[in-house]
């Protein structure tokens, strides 16, 4: 699904907002999201999911073309874990 | 951060009253549930993909008691950071 088309399916729920109005709502949403995870924080949408920012250790690698030995730096990565709610939603009839 | 935190900041950033800003959260998360209860992936631009992945059914065993079961088809919901996203979380 596109954005356009969530926005409108989203804006048809929403009362007295336009559907500009309506889309400012989602993107500062999904910004606010996006704030919170960079300061390391966890989201918890009850019924829905949660975000989490999880660290990756440092560990050597190799380059599978060359056999080379390569240092791969400790990194920082987005977990989304489903929601129980949503999980059982999706596998009811 | 919970549904609360994201009410609280939708009235500080846009200035909704909190119930309106509280209405319009539940909205967006149902929307997004029910359009993947109709088996549609939802691509957020700057943010993310939620995509349903379908699974086969497959032997599995209790780890517990080592029995043998069926498990049964499903749909998993997975999520994929966009790049914007994921540059933003690895610093």
């Amino acid at each position: 699904m596109t954005r356009s088309a969530f926005i409108e399916k989203v804006s048809e729920k929403v009362e007295g907002l336009t559907k500009k109005q309506t889309e400012i709502v989602i993107e500062t949403v999904f910004d606010s999201i996006k704030e919170a995870l960079q300061k390391g924080e966890k989201i918890e949408i009850r019924g829905f999911g949660a975000f989490k920012v999880k660290s990756r250790n440092p560990r050597k690698a190799r380059n599978p073309k060359t056999g080379e030995s390569v240092e791969v730096p400790a990194k920082k990565v987005l977990h989304f874990k489903v929601g129980k709610e949503l999980r059982e939603l999706l596998n009811s009839k | 951060m919970t549904k609360a935190d994201l009410a609280d900041a939708i009235f500080e950033k846009i200035g909704l009253s909190k119930k309106e800003a509280q209405d319009i959260i539940e909205i967006i998360f149902d929307t997004l549930k029910q359009t993947f209860k109709e088996g549609e992936s939802v691509k957020i631009l700057g943010f993310g993909t939620f995509h349903v992945r379908k699974k086969a059914a497959r032997r599995g065993r209790n780890p517990k008691t080592g029995e043998d079961l069926e498990i049964s088809p499903r749909k998993v919901i997975t999520f994929r950071a966009s790049n914007k996203l994921k540059l933003v979380i690895e610093k």
